[in-house]
């Protein structure tokens, strides 16, 4: 028993138990859930958060010429597409063997961190603040962005107008606020117009004042409710992620580093355009998600995290001055339990938003924003790799083109899967600590979509859900026979089939 | 102008000189008649029937139908609107046009069309063909998902090119594309980028290759003003790039 709930991936004896499911949870564009397989004393013995999805873009994409990737592939996601945009281009440079000339570097560098401000501040603000301000278990009518914004106003409004500056500087330097064309092959098809950087200028202070105050408010909630913070779906994990030459947290470019989960470095700097001698997929029956590992370790134990609290925790340095401050507090607070606790991704979050908007500001003061030399090109390679750090982690985009430039092999290795493992062993966490041995309610359902968002894994459906995500629990006995089922409707309503199920 | 010399378009007098016909008097006026196989350097085909108007209660193309005194025209009407839609909506169910990733975005007729016509909806199920690309050529790609038939290339490259690379092959719904190569690839026609051929594909078939979404979103054509204000742009004037006689 001890063995089985020490893993809680696979049970012995399936047949035997109660299979519960989150189906569908509004986190990964919409098709994912999670199972859970209980005895008859409530005790759990299987969780897995199950990616049923199937995108299929890797195929689809096969036979398009390779000018098209950074349009076409970005449609994976509505959230943040300019990752997918700038990871193909990225992979483009290299086939068309540019080096990028200093105007298209720092155009997409805007584009990337107004990307990166407003997916944190969607996040924090719309998605989860609901659940970190009101309680895990707070009452389900009030817990969204309705709520958030009739009790702390300021909070949401602030939310608000974060996340539409960051869509501004992308609307800016993409074209458009969703889905742009910005990024080229070799470069960007425009610069940034005095006008529209003096347009951006005018609000930047505020923004910055804004992201200060809301790493504050991460900080507060971890002081005020130090021990659930601390432990809530705590784990061990390796880690990896990009940092620049120097070290810096660099969230556009750089080496790989991966971490074990004792800190040791596994290897630094390591270039990126041969990630697959360091890292592997591997694959599971119950899932359409690839298991990364790192190779050096294996696919037993390979498995790592990436995103926010990664970067943040494991770069020497970041090269802002407030974001730097706020990374050393972060770091320092409580003998540094928060840089190892799951809710700690939400802290980490800010100071990256914090970041972002002091590296707008940087850029927006820069005259290369101007220039006219926006394309380059060089030796034609026929593979290309390319890898950014996307809000929820790193992100490898990797194609291979033909003489008649045509795709005809991609690889696409999203933040998500990445933490794949890591959103399972965060959920299973949860399901010890809290689900063990009770009856199930709603509340303690969202105990695991507690866990599931702090990796904001990317599910465009989540940003429509603000809490209120269809979910149907389906109590089945070992025979297969329907016991009770509880249900969530879009409206947050809730439904029983029959009163078995306590509520909260 | 007196009346001998104009005809009514839904209401307004448009003047035409002899020999035009009603598209291009309409045109020049600055009178919009929805059309995507009508170019204004090339003679009318009258294949595509988005143009079609009713003249006296029946319908006509007005790509290829004359100008005369007197006529009472009608295009601008939901009647006909309702119709072009339709036929819109048969062209994009019947090819893949996937405008998200299109390079031809913002630049493309059909596309434009969509949008001025209000077409929200798919209307007919979509046929998915099979159409692989045609990237043999060093410089060209032709991408068949996208071709309406209009045979604008076909005549550019006829009359003007005087090279014949393109012409229709098939029948009835398998009605298609093809180059003028033993091997079926481009790479092993005349074409050159410098063809008319290259200038005239209102969608995104005929495309210069490494070029694809270098012009801004806010740049493109139809991003500035809806095709509909666009007549002038389209208004008779002499064929460019001949170099056949």
């Amino acid at each position: 028993m001890t063995n089985i709930i020490d893993t809680l991936e696979t049970a012995e004896h399936p047949e035997t138990l109660r299979r519960v499911a989150i189906d569908p949870v509004s986190r990964v564009e919409g098709h994912g859930k999670v199972t859970l397989l209980l005895d008859e004393n409530d005790h759990i013995h299987q969780v897995r958060l199950h990616i049923v999805e199937f995108r299929g873009f890797e195929k689809f994409i096969q036979g398009r010429p390779y000018w098209e990737a950074p349009v076409m592939v970005q449609r994976l996601c509505g959230i943040c597409p300019v990752s997918h945009h700038l990871a193909a281009s990225k992979a483009m440079d290299m086939i068309v063997g540019a080096t990028l000339t200093p105007t298209a570097e720092k155009v997409r560098r805007l584009m990337h961190y107004g990307q990166m401000l407003q997916s944190h501040a969607l996040h924090f603000f719309h998605l989860c603040s609901p659940d970190l301000l009101f309680g895990f278990d707070s009452d389900v009518a009030k817990r969204n962005i309705v709520g958030i914004a009739a009790a702390y106003p300021e909070i949401a409004k602030q939310g608000v107008l974060l996340r539409k500056y960051g869509q501004e500087v992308i609307r800016v330097t993409a074209g458009k606020r969703i889905h742009g064309t910005g990024s080229i092959p070799g470069g960007v098809n425009k610069n940034v117009s005095i006008e529209e950087r003096d347009y951006l200028l005018k609000d930047i202070e505020q923004i910055v004042a804004w992201s200060r105050e809301s790493v504050g408010i991460a900080q507060k909630l971890f002081e005020k409710n130090l021990d659930l913070y601390n432990s809530f779906g705590r784990f061990k994990a390796h880690t990896l992620n990009l940092v620049r030459d120097d070290g810096a947290m660099d969230l556009y470019h750089g080496g790989l580093r991966a971490r074990d989960m004792d800190g040791n470095t596994l290897f630094d700097h390591y270039d990126y355009s041969h990630y697959w001698d360091v890292i592997f997929e591997d694959v599971k029956p119950w899932s359409y998600m690839k298991f990364p590992f790192l190779r050096s370790i294996g696919p037993e134990q390979g498995w790592y995290r990436v995103g926010p609290l990664t970067r943040v925790t494991q770069c020497d340095f970041i090269p802002t001055p407030l974001a730097e401050q706020a990374r050393k507090e972060f770091l320092a607070f409580n003998g540094g339990s928060a840089a190892g606790a799951t809710l700690g991704f939400h802290w980490a979050r800010m100071i990256e938003m914090l970041h972002s908007a002091e590296q707008i500001r940087e850029l927006l003061h820069d005259p290369d924003l101007q220039g006219t030399d926006l394309v380059t090109k060089g030796q034609r390679q026929e593979r290309g790799v390319g890898v950014i750090e996307a809000p929820r982690g790193t992100l490898i985009h990797h194609y291979k083109v033909d003489e008649h430039d045509q795709i005809i092999r991609c690889n696409l290795i999203v933040s998500t899967t990445h933490n794949n493992q890591a959103m399972n062993e965060g959920i299973r966490q949860v399901a010890r600590q809290y689900l063990d041995g009770r009856k199930l309610t709603e509340g303690l359902l969202n105990h695991i979509e507690v866990a599931i968002r702090a990796f904001d894994p990317c599910l465009s459906c989540a940003t429509h859900a603000l809490g209120k995500m269809p979910l149907e629990v389906e109590l089945v006995d070992a025979e297969g026979t329907m016991i009770s089922t509880l249900s969530r409707s879009m409206d947050g309503a809730f439904s029983y089939q029959n009163d078995n199920l306590a509520t909260d | 102008m007196n009346n001998t010399s104009t005809f009514q378009l839904d209401g307004t007098d448009v003047p035409f000189e002899s020999g035009q016909t009603v598209m291009q008097a309409a045109l020049a006026a600055g009178h919009y008649i929805p059309h995507l196989c009508y170019h204004p350097e090339f003679k009318p085909h009258g294949s595509c029937k988005l143009c079609t108007v009713k003249v006296g209660g029946r319908t006509a193309a007005s790509c290829t139908m004359p100008a005369e005194a007197g006529l009472e025209i009608e295009s601008d009407i939901e009647e006909l609107n309702a119709l072009r839609r339709t036929l819109v909506q048969m062209l994009f169910a019947e090819g893949n046009h996937f405008c998200p990733s299109c390079e031809k975005s913002g630049n493309c007729m059909l596309q434009a069309l969509g949008y001025d016509l209000e077409v929200h909806t798919a209307g007919f199920r979509h046929m998915y063909p099979d159409r692989p690309l045609d990237a043999s050529h060093p410089d060209i790609l032709l991408d068949f998902n996208r071709c309406i038939l209009c045979e604008l290339c076909v005549r550019a490259s006829s009359e003007v090119d005087g090279k014949n690379v393109f012409a229709l092959a098939g029948r009835g719904i398998t009605k298609h594309l093809i180059v003028n190569a033993r091997s079926g690839l481009l790479n092993d026609t005349n074409i050159a980028l410098t063809d008319k051929a290259m200038e005239v594909c209102p969608v995104g078939v005929i495309l210069k290759k490494r070029v694809g979404f270098k012009q801004p979103i806010g740049e493109r054509r139809y991003d500035k003003r809806p095709i509909s204000a666009q007549a002038l742009d389209d208004a008779p004037r002499a064929p460019s790039g001949a170099k056949h006689e």
